[in-house]
């Protein structure tokens, strides 16, 4: 595909221009500037993000199925970019959140695009915030991205969302007393998915507690049965509540604004890494004397 | 970015009603261990699903298997169904029980390797890594 060919395609929200445009970005290949350049920042502004993070097996995907059905009902285009973690070993990757969302894999409206981590540090951030561009700029209103809220660069993924959604299931062994600090915290939304399923009533209120302790606005807890599509337009409704708070309160801005920092930053590292790293090669440094040392005369020098 | 390659993405997928995901699975997994990007949609795909797929996940092959019998019949199709689409360029490889009459005919319809349960893996690796490569090339 030619770059004039593939412009052409974003402008008509073509599927196949989208997910041609995100390879080019994630490859960092030199056409990347040319597409990013043509995006439609009102389109970009007006979108909504919704993160969904939680532990394997939770339910993420088929929850996010369902989202998808629900959203579809009034017509929307969606965007999904589901994150797995690449294999520190052979650097490949299984990418299987497509299973559970194959019912609207021929919805033209419908646009997924699954996304190794590739092992990169912070880099993630700049390839997915560039691929929930992309779809936003072809029309996609919603956008959901859809990590495994474990590893830290999973973790920042998530700052891009305006809304976040943490979904926990009974049965995985997660003690929340235990769970990792943070992870909580992100959430505007806790689920507890699989209500249908001993021991869900006991997570909710366990959640419920630990969430009151210590704030006056508790982190609102949600139940669902992904597999059944139950529970999911009252969350919808509550994910649409916070959204106006959060436009109202500023909130939205502010997270805007810090996740495009982020990203700013992280393209940053992406472009200077490959350069210093060359610079460093170069100069066949000798063995003796301090790296930090080093590392700032090489940081002054360019 | 980090790395200078471009990583190789593959789609492995399987059409047809029967519930088998054996050969799907190990596909995906050798694949995986062997460096690639695997999207794996599960069993029971329409072709057109399979497609639709591939394009929007931007993949540089796809693999199907068939445990079924039904290959003639599917693989085709999902070689149709990306040709309508618009991708005729993303090749496609199968796998299965596949008797050795039914082998030149697939190819004959565009399918570019067949792999039968006898294959070795590294044979499988290496015409994926090719047909990827073609299809960058061209
Ligand atoms: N019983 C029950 N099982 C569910 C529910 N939601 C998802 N599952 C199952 O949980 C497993 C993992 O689901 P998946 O969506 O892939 O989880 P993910 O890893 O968080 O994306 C699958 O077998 C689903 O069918 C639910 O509400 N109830
Ligand atoms: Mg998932």
């Amino acid at each position: 595909m030619t770059i004039d060919k593939l412009l052409k395609g974003l402008k008509a929200w073509d599927p196949r221009a989208i997910g041609r445009a995100i390879s080019l970005v994630e490859n960092g290949d030199d056409s990347a500037e040319a597409i990013l350049s043509s995006l439609d920042e009102d389109l970009i502004s007006e979108a909504t993000i919704l993160g969904i993070t939680g532990p394997p097996g939770a339910g993420k995907s088929t929850l996010t199925n369902g989202i998808i059905s629900q959203l579809r009902q009034s017509r929307k285009r969606i965007g999904i970019i589901a994150i797995d973690p690449s294999s520190p070993i052979s650097g490949g990757a299984i990418l299987g959140d497509r299973i559970r969302m194959m019912q609207h894999a021929t919805d033209q409206d419908v646009v997924m695009r699954s996304m190794a981590t590739r092992g990169r540090l912070g880099g993630l951030c700049a390839t997915a915030g560039a691929a929930v561009r992309i779809m936003a700029s072809c029309g996609c209103s919603n956008i959901i991205i859809e990590t495994v809220g474990v590893g830290q660069s999973e973790m920042d993924i998530i700052r891009l969302a305006d809304i976040t959604l943490l979904v926990l299931a009974p049965g995985l062994g997660d003690d929340i007393q235990a769970m990792k600090a943070g992870l909580l915290e992100v959430a505007d939304i806790l689920v507890v998915n699989k209500a249908d399923c001993k021991g869900a009533d006991i997570l909710a209120m366990d959640l419920e507690a630990v969430t009151r302790k210590g704030s006056a606005t508790p982190t609102p807890v949600s139940m669902t049965v992904a597999t059944e599509s139950k529970g999911i337009a009252e969350l919808l409704d509550q994910i649409e509540k916070v959204d106006s708070e959060h436009r109202d309160s500023g909130e939205r801005q502010k997270r805007r604004r810090g996740a495009h920092n982020q990203e700013v930053l992280d393209w940053c590292l992406e472009i200077l890494r490959p350069r210093l790293l060359a610079e460093i090669t170069k100069k066949g440094l000798p063995l003796l004397g301090d790296p930090r040392l080093k590392a700032k005369k090489i940081l002054e020098e360019q | 970015m980090t790395e200078k390659t471009p990583k190789k993405r593959v789609l492995v997928g399987k059409p047809g009603l029967d519930g088998h995901d054996r050969g799907a699975k190990f596909l995906a997994q050798a694949l995986r261990d062997a460096g690639f990007e695997v999207v794996y949609t599960g069993i029971r795909r329409s072709p057109e699903e399979i497609a639709a797929a591939a394009i929007q996940e931007d993949v540089d092959a796809l693999g199907l298997s068939s445990l079924s019998g039904a290959h003639m019949r599917l693989f085709p199709a999902v070689v149709e169904a990306l040709a309508k689409a618009g991708a005729p360029e993303i090749p496609v490889l199968g796998g299965g029980v596949i008797p050795d009459e039914d082998i030149l005919a697939l190819k004959a319809a565009g399918i570019v390797e067949i792999f039968t349960p006898g294959t070795p893996v590294d044979i499988i690796i290496s015409a994926f890594q090719d047909a990827c490569e073609k299809k960058s090339a061209g």
